[in-house]
């Protein structure tokens, strides 16, 4: 019940345009796609989307993305008015342990696929949220999709006990 | 008293068409498309373990009682207001959503244990205290005082009920758990009452529960107005057995106790269990056959509108070091109407059924049971927005 659509153009679309701020009309309900969808036109939508709760500091966004269409996705960069600094991340291996950084490229959800965000795996990292998010929060997000619309949704506040990998800021 | 309760006879020989058709199914209850799920078999389709979740109802009411059951109760922490209370509400309405048709709550770290739902529901309950902290009339009131009672606080009150229904237990487990995480922030658990039952419906004095029950729903159970409309009330009585002095009463004495045979469950006036009692026969001495203080006597609701639908459950915490059994019965009833349905049934057997020797009230707590909702709303909608 908590997920949110958004329609995009992907890169090989007919109309072209701009990664990031482009003047788009607001996305469509999913009813409103054409029924027989051309490979111009893909559907970036995520499911499930939620929100670790925390007091103050850093926390984390976690969902489903899912690729309707029939070209790959890449995910650049989101924004949230939680937090101005927010990063798309990975979480591997570093001298025995766990630890999560960003993520080179961004994410990619391949064609009629789906890319997860989950614990102990790629997120949305948030870093000094401008409040605390309370359990059940509704916290909107925008995913900044390369050469298409961006994707705008919302995600529930949750509490969660994991996703407590180390944070090794400065690599690039 | 309960299970004196669940003994109840009904008694209105009119009914009695209706009451054998329902009787004769072991889950008897409501409605074909309920009835149909209660018999599915081992190895029916995936979907005959489903019960809906969204409806003008909550599920877990009507729903033929599935083999186990846990019952919590929240204290909402001191400092919550409406606001929070509604994002409680919506998170835990999200969950039962989910694990209901099967599929993991958010963020839920055990999502293979959602995969069967085993006929999972989820029946949100509205204490006096949940009313108080939203700044809302409660609807619901404390039950009166009855002198049988001997209420301990760790088994009463709580400001949030959530009933959770399964048939198998470890669904019921990763439910619990599910609800507890997610009530954590806002809530205290002030209790967890977990309870089993048998195809027989049998409680652990060997009476079998159940026999007359509310069939008329319309009338008897969903609250017709107001913003109820479509809810209802919940009793939930801990009830516990003395089982080590009912051992030392004989098959006469158990069966003059309630008034019905224990094996068939038949009244002691006819043959089988749906047999209506007949309140008037006496015996060559001219005394009753069925005792003035017999248990289904004083539970006797001659009016099928105001039957309570009781929905209980056996418990069994084990035994006490000298090995004596701590167990009885979680009695829990719906009704319209706690003050015309319950209170008079409970004033009657307070005041003088034989079956209070054995059973005592430990515990005790009343809920409003908000309607169901649609897809996208949340249970409790109607009362708090």
């Amino acid at each position: 019940m908590f997920s949110r659509h958004a329609l995009m153009l992907a890169a090989t679309g007919v109309a072209l345009l701009t990664a990031c701020g482009s003047p788009a009309p607001a996305p469509a309900a999913p009813s409103a796609a054409p029924a027989a969808a051309t490979a111009s036109v893909a559907k970036l939508t995520i499911t499930d989307p939620w929100v670790k709760t925390t007091k103050s500091g850093m926390t984390a966004a976690f969902g489903t993305l899912v690729n309707n269409g029939d070209a790959p996705i890449t995910i650049v960069s989101g924004t949230s008015p939680l937090s101005k600094a927010i990063e798309l991340h990975e979480v591997v291996e570093s001298g025995g342990k766990m630890v999560m950084r960003a993520k080179e490229g961004g994410f990619v959800v391949p064609a009629r696929g789906t890319h997860q965000l989950q614990p102990g795996g790629d997120h949305i990292m948030l870093m000094d949220v401008t409040e605390a998010v309370e359990p059940g929060a509704k916290i909107s997000f925008t995913l900044q999709v390369q050469g298409g619309q961006p994707l705008e949704f919302t995600a529930i506040g949750k509490d969660f006990a994991g996703g407590k990998e180390d944070y090794q800021p400065g690599h690039k | 008293m309960i299970s004196r309760r669940g003994l109840i006879t009904g008694g209105a020989a009119t009914a009695a068409g209706a009451l054998a058709r329902i009787d004769s199914q072991q889950n008897a209850e409501v409605g074909a498309q309920v009835d149909a799920q209660a018999s599915a078999q081992v190895g029916a389709q995936a979907s005959a373990q489903v019960e809906p979740f969204y409806g003008v109802h909550q599920a877990g009411v009507a729903t033929a009682p599935q083999a186990n059951a846990a019952f919590l109760g929240f204290d909402l922490r001191k400092d919550l207001d409406r606001e929070a209370i509604v994002r409680l509400l919506q998170l835990l309405t999200d969950d039962a959503a989910r694990l209901s048709q099967g599929r993991p709550a958010l963020a839920d770290t055990e999502p293979e244990l959602a995969a069967n739902p085993a006929r999972l529901t989820f029946t949100f309950g509205f204490g006096q205290g949940l009313f108080e902290r939203a700044g809302v009339d409660s609807p619901v009131q404390e039950l009166p005082a009855f002198a049988t009672d001997r209420l301990r606080k760790q088994w009463s009150g709580g400001d949030l009920l959530v009933q959770v229904r399964a048939d198998d237990a470890v669904t019921v487990a990763h439910a619990v758990r599910m609800i507890v995480k997610d009530a954590r922030s806002f809530a205290r658990v002030r209790w967890t009452q977990r309870g089993f039952r048998s195809a027989n419906r049998r409680n652990l004095m060997g009476q079998i529960e159940g026999t007359v029950n509310a069939t008329d729903l319309d009338r008897a159970v969903w609250i017709g107005q107001g913003p109820l409309r479509g809810g209802t009330t919940l009793v939930l009585r801990r009830m516990r057995m003395l089982l080590e002095t009912w051992d030392a009463a004989d098959r006469v004495a158990r069966e003059f106790t309630i008034g019905r045979r224990l094996g068939s469950g038949a009244p002691l006036t006819g043959t089988a269990e749906t047999d209506a009692p007949d309140y008037a026969r006496e015996n060559r001495l001219g005394f009753p056959v069925i005792s003035e203080f017999a248990h289904i006597r004083r539970a006797h609701v001659a009016d099928p509108a105001l039957r309570l639908l009781r929905r209980p459950y056996n418990y069994d915490e084990g035994l006490t070091p000298e090995g004596e059994s701590d167990s009885g019965l979680l009695f829990a009833s719906f009704q319209a109407d706690i003050a015309r349905q319950f209170v008079p049934v409970q004033r009657m057997l307070a005041e003088g059924d034989l079956l209070n020797e054995w059973v005592t009230a430990v515990g005790s707590a009343v809920f409003a049971i908000p309607p169901g909702c649609a897809p996208g709303g949340w249970i409790g909608e109607s009362l708090l927005s």
